[in-house]
């Protein structure tokens, strides 16, 4: 079985997009387009990656990285924040809360792959 | 070189306008003209006895030949040399750059002033780019869908093999991204060009009673009977689409009242009658009709005919109501010009202010501005009136005489000097 990502992204097309370039890698894509349960899933899922949006319904992307880098299980978890928001200050928050990577919308797809396979090679 | 190196060039000013030549000041001096020629062109080093001789002989004090104004312009050259990282030994001769090409050192001090003046704008825009909640909403979804649309071509175009379900399903994506695309660019760029009477969507309770109003043209033939109950306009208020929120939705029930009791005590076809014996005057018209100024103003906004603007505020000076006219703006965020009737109608109760304004900004426009403002509610003992003024703005033809300027909101008003400044403006160096 191939390697497993949670994807947060409310943006439906641009999730079905990463769905079929990841699936075409051999990922296993568990699609989740609300916040609010995204952490509990992670934690049951144990994937080896995760993407984040950050504008969420029901939770933020910053707010669920806090709780899982809070969470001793998941504080190493690799975690791929993709976002429209791309100010200097963003991005500040989202390495202060631990972020391994983050990448403004849009982004190639092949940028988008590089950092896939950087974080869980 | 040093800063002394300009003093050449002070003393060919000086002896220019003291209407002397060349050879007749060195001269005076006990020197050749030619060496005199190398020192104002600041090739050759002055001071001492040399230096007080020529100020002696300009009638001028010696400090003044070595010191002058171009220490600012040779201050923003350096600024400008340590922008862009200049070698120290080049930053170093911005005073002989100075002394020998003055000309081309005020081009390149002013474009200097000229970057960083459009560096604050650019700072001050962004800064509303973030603050800004539409904005930052629309430029998201906009963002968003740019994304989508950029991933989804990409597969289209790089994937040989491509299922054909898969191939429909980015098809659709793409038409339906390019849709919402193409939506929020519309919607910003309508909300960044504020034109009156556009569309937009309305992002305060206010701009949502403003859109209401506009969807109407301003009139209500059915509050026009004179004889309106609140059932009647809560009806109303309860079928409009651009009415969202309990505010926008308490604040044109407000509106709709105060047409309905104007209406009451002024019907537009008597209104018209006076305004074409009076011509559009207020007073005139009020005098006429025996009917108070406030109401003829409101009443005189909602004749089409007309093109008038008005803008009403309570007592802290807050505006209520709003009806748009070109060349004329009254901003969305923010406090609004202190210089306008409105305001100081607010001061002088029971008088009418008649003034001819030009708002600065783009559009070149003038306006005859009417203003009064009237007590509120029922009267109480021993308490100040609840006040709210009332402005009129008629549109006044091209070339019939300038009015005194006012602004729309200090911040982007271009008149620095302006006595009733409140905060500094975006809008600097003629940018």
């Amino acid at each position: 079985m191939g390697k497993h990502v949670v994807l947060v992204e409310d943006e439906q097309n641009i999730a079905e997009a990463i769905r079929f370039l990841l699936s075409n890698e051999g990922w296993r894509v568990e699609m989740l387009a609300n916040g609010s349960s995204a952490v509990e899933v992670i934690r049951k899922a144990t994937p080896d990656l995760v993407m984040l949006d950050v504008m969420l319904p029901g939770k933020s992307g910053f707010e669920i990285l806090h709780e899982l880098r809070a969470d001793p299980a998941s504080a190493e978890l690799p975690v791929l924040m993709l976002t429209a928001r791309g100010q200097a200050r963003d991005r500040e928050m989202a390495e202060k809360a631990g972020v391994s990577r983050f990448m403004t919308k849009p982004f190639s797809n092949a940028e988008m792959l590089d950092a896939v396979r950087a974080l869980t090679c | 070189m040093a800063r002394e190196a300009l003093t050449g060039s002070r003393i060919r000013e000086r002896r220019v306008m003291a209407g002397l030549k060349q050879a007749d000041l060195a001269r005076q001096i006990g020197i050749s003209a030619s060496y005199l020629n190398l020192i104002e062109h600041n090739r050759r080093r002055i001071g001492g006895k040399l230096l007080l001789n020529i100020a002696g002989a300009l009638a001028v004090e010696p400090q003044s030949l070595t010191e002058g104004a171009e220490a600012a312009l040779i201050a923003t050259l350096r600024e400008a040399a340590d922008d862009v990282g200049l070698n120290q030994q080049d930053a170093d001769r911005a005073d002989e750059f100075a002394g020998r090409f003055p000309g081309w050192a005020d081009v390149l001090a002013g474009t200097r002033k000229r970057v960083a003046a459009l560096e604050q704008t650019v700072e001050a825009l962004s800064d509303r780019l973030a603050h800004d909640p539409l904005l930052a909403a629309s430029m998201h979804e906009l963002l968003s869908t740019a994304a989508a649309i950029r991933s989804t071509a990409a597969i289209l175009a790089e994937t040989e093999t491509l299922q054909p379900e898969w191939r429909d399903r980015f098809h659709a994506n793409i038409h339906e991204d390019s849709r919402r695309l193409s939506d929020s660019a519309e919607s910003i760029v309508t909300y960044l060009d504020a034109e009156p009477g556009a569309a937009d969507p309305a992002s305060s309770p206010q701009e949502e009673v403003e859109k209401y109003l506009n969807a109407h043209d301003f009139n209500f033939p059915s509050l026009e009977s004179g004889a309106v109950a609140p059932a009647q306009i809560d009806a109303m208020i309860a079928e409009a689409p651009e009415l969202t929120s309990q505010a926008g939705q308490f604040g044109a029930a407000t509106v709709l009242r105060q047409v309905a009791e104007d209406a009451a005590v002024l019907k537009l076809a008597a209104l018209r009658d006076a305004v074409a014996q009076d011509g559009a005057d207020p007073l005139a018209v009020a005098r006429r009709l025996r009917v108070s100024v406030p109401c003829v103003l409101r009443r005189m906004a909602a004749l089409p005919e007309l093109g008038a603007g008005l803008v009403v505020c309570d007592r802290s000076g807050t505006v209520i109501f709003r009806k748009s006219i070109e060349g004329f703006t009254i901003p969305r965020h923010g406090s609004c010009c202190p210089l306008w009737p409105l305001f100081g109608a607010l001061g002088q109760p029971g008088s009418v202010i008649r003034e001819r304004i030009d708002q600065l900004g783009r559009a070149d426009a003038s306006f005859d501005s009417f203003a009064v403002s009237e007590p509120v509610g029922v009267p109480l003992y021993n308490a100040p009136p609840l006040l709210r003024a009332v402005m009129l703005l008629l549109p006044v033809p091209p070339g019939s005489g300038r009015g005194a300027p006012v602004g729309s909101t200090c911040r982007i008003c271009p008149h620095e000097a302006c006595r009733a400044r409140r905060e500094p403006s975006v809008m600097k160096a003629g940018v």
